[in-house]
């Protein structure tokens, strides 16, 4: 069974009035996004060790391993962009649910907190690359950093809750070479908060 | 002291070049730069902002220049400007000792350092009208990649095939031997020691506004654009071991 491309949760419009463009999500979804999906079938459809394997044992099995880096690359970028459309909301975007605030609070000492440690992670993956709000091994919520198409699946670092992409396609149609105003963007009006509160 | 003096005998070594070079390049500024040093500046553009119409559009130029280059050069000011003993060295040589920089700023001094001598390179060697070099140039290319198609195309796969954000380059030793390199993010070959004759950007800010996620024909368009006369100046310094960046 060939991996496929998800259909967007929303229209391509539905970001629109929150920061992120028609136009950024036609080419990020049914361009970028489809391309990894393209490549990685690619890659399955050559190698016997790969067929019939989930995408996250893919990722993992491949991860770390200097000649499968194009897998591991167009693996990653499938399950990270996988996350990435149910990880912003055309309608509760930016609000954050009362008890994912608290744990907020209690393990990253508040939503402000929260927010410049995630936009430092953003801004500070240098290229291309992930910001991401993880539930780490201990049951403690972290901020963390990916580049390219790594993920908190192959390093380990927990349950990935929210993912920013910071790929400059995310963002170079609606903030050109602004990253730092993208994320706060993106953490202030479109992240699903919801979403990642449901993971925990 | 040796630092210093090494310093002040790179500023001499390229003040010389650049001005014996002077009269045959009087219609442009010099492709062969001198060694960068602290306090870092952002050089114009050898041209126009619309020179590379024929592949890059007036805004992508501005704010790769204005914008990217720009912050490159402030952020990599930042992080020597109270590290005397790294500010004291030549771009070359910040880039060529990474490993033995203090471990708070070496990460800031790769990126930032790699960017500024990368994009000091990228924009000379652009500016021109494309076509195919002749000369001993030519005739490298041809012995180094069997033809200069095939160079073009190994080096738009090697473009294409750099995943995520990152660099195509052609490098030249001092004995003229050419090869080919796709380097990650701002990784520049000065980290090796090694120069880079002509390269190209593939981060996506490079293409995104005209191309968006077609890479290969933001490459494929690129040649366009390429200055040989400026790149042959630069390969005749790398012949003569004067190439510093």
């Amino acid at each position: 069974m060939a991996f496929e491309l998800p259909p967007l949760p929303y229209s391509h419009a539905a970001l629109a009035a929150q920061g992120m463009c028609q136009e950024t999500l036609e080419l990020h979804h049914d361009k970028h996004h489809q391309a990894y999906v393209t490549a990685l079938n690619g890659f399955v459809e050559k190698n016997e060790a790969l067929k019939g394997k989930s995408l996250e044992e893919i990722v993992m099995l491949s991860h770390g391993k200097p000649d499968m880096a194009p897998v591991f690359n167009n693996a990653g970028q499938h399950w990270n962009h996988n996350l990435f459309w149910q990880n912003m909301s055309p309608t509760s975007g930016g609000k954050i649910p009362g008890a994912l605030e608290k744990k907020i609070t209690a393990d990253l000492g508040g939503v402000d907190k929260f927010k410049e440690a995630f936009k430092a992670a953003a801004v500070g993956q240098f290229g291309s690359g992930w910001a991401w709000l993880v539930l780490g091994t201990d049951g403690k919520l972290k901020v963390t950093k990916t580049p390219n198409g790594s993920n908190p699946l192959a390093t380990g670092e927990g349950k990935a809750l929210l993912g920013c992409d910071v790929w400059e396609h995310s963002y170079y149609l609606d903030f050109r070479n602004r990253r730092p105003d993208y994320v706060q963007n993106w953490l202030d009006k479109i992240a699903n908060y919801e979403f990642a509160a449901a993971q925990m | 002291m040796l630092i210093m003096r090494r310093r002040a005998l790179v500023l001499a070594g390229g003040a010389a070049l650049l001005a014996g070079r002077a009269s045959a390049q009087a219609a442009r500024a010099s492709a062969v730069l001198a060694d960068p040093v602290y306090p870092f500046v952002l050089p114009p553009l050898p041209y126009a902002a619309g020179a590379n119409e024929a592949a890059i559009d007036v805004a992508t130029m501005e704010l790769h220049h204005d914008k990217h280059h720009a912050a490159y050069v402030a952020n990599l000011n930042a992080a020597v400007k109270d590290v005397p003993q790294v500010a004291a060295m030549p771009l070359s040589a910040m880039l060529a000792k990474l490993p033995e920089l203090p471990e708070a700023i070496r990460n800031a001094v790769r990126n930032n350092g790699g960017s500024h001598a990368n994009h000091s390179m990228f924009w000379p060697v652009m500016g021109g009208s494309g076509g195919e070099p002749g000369g001993e140039l030519g005739t490298a290319i041809a012995r180094d990649f069997g033809s200069f198609a095939q160079l073009k195309d190994g080096f738009n796969r090697a473009g294409v095939g750099q995943f995520g954000s990152g660099w195509v380059m052609v490098l030249a030793d001092a004995t003229g031997k050419l090869s080919l390199v796709a380097r990650p993010n701002q990784d520049s070959p000065l980290m090796d020691a090694k120069r880079a004759l002509f390269g190209n950007d593939v981060w996506e800010h490079a293409y995104y506004l005209r191309y968006q996620n077609r890479r290969a024909d933001y490459l494929a368009a690129w040649w366009n654009v390429v200055n040989w006369p400026a790149i042959t100046e630069r390969y005749q310094a790398a012949l003569g071991g004067k190439l510093a960046i």
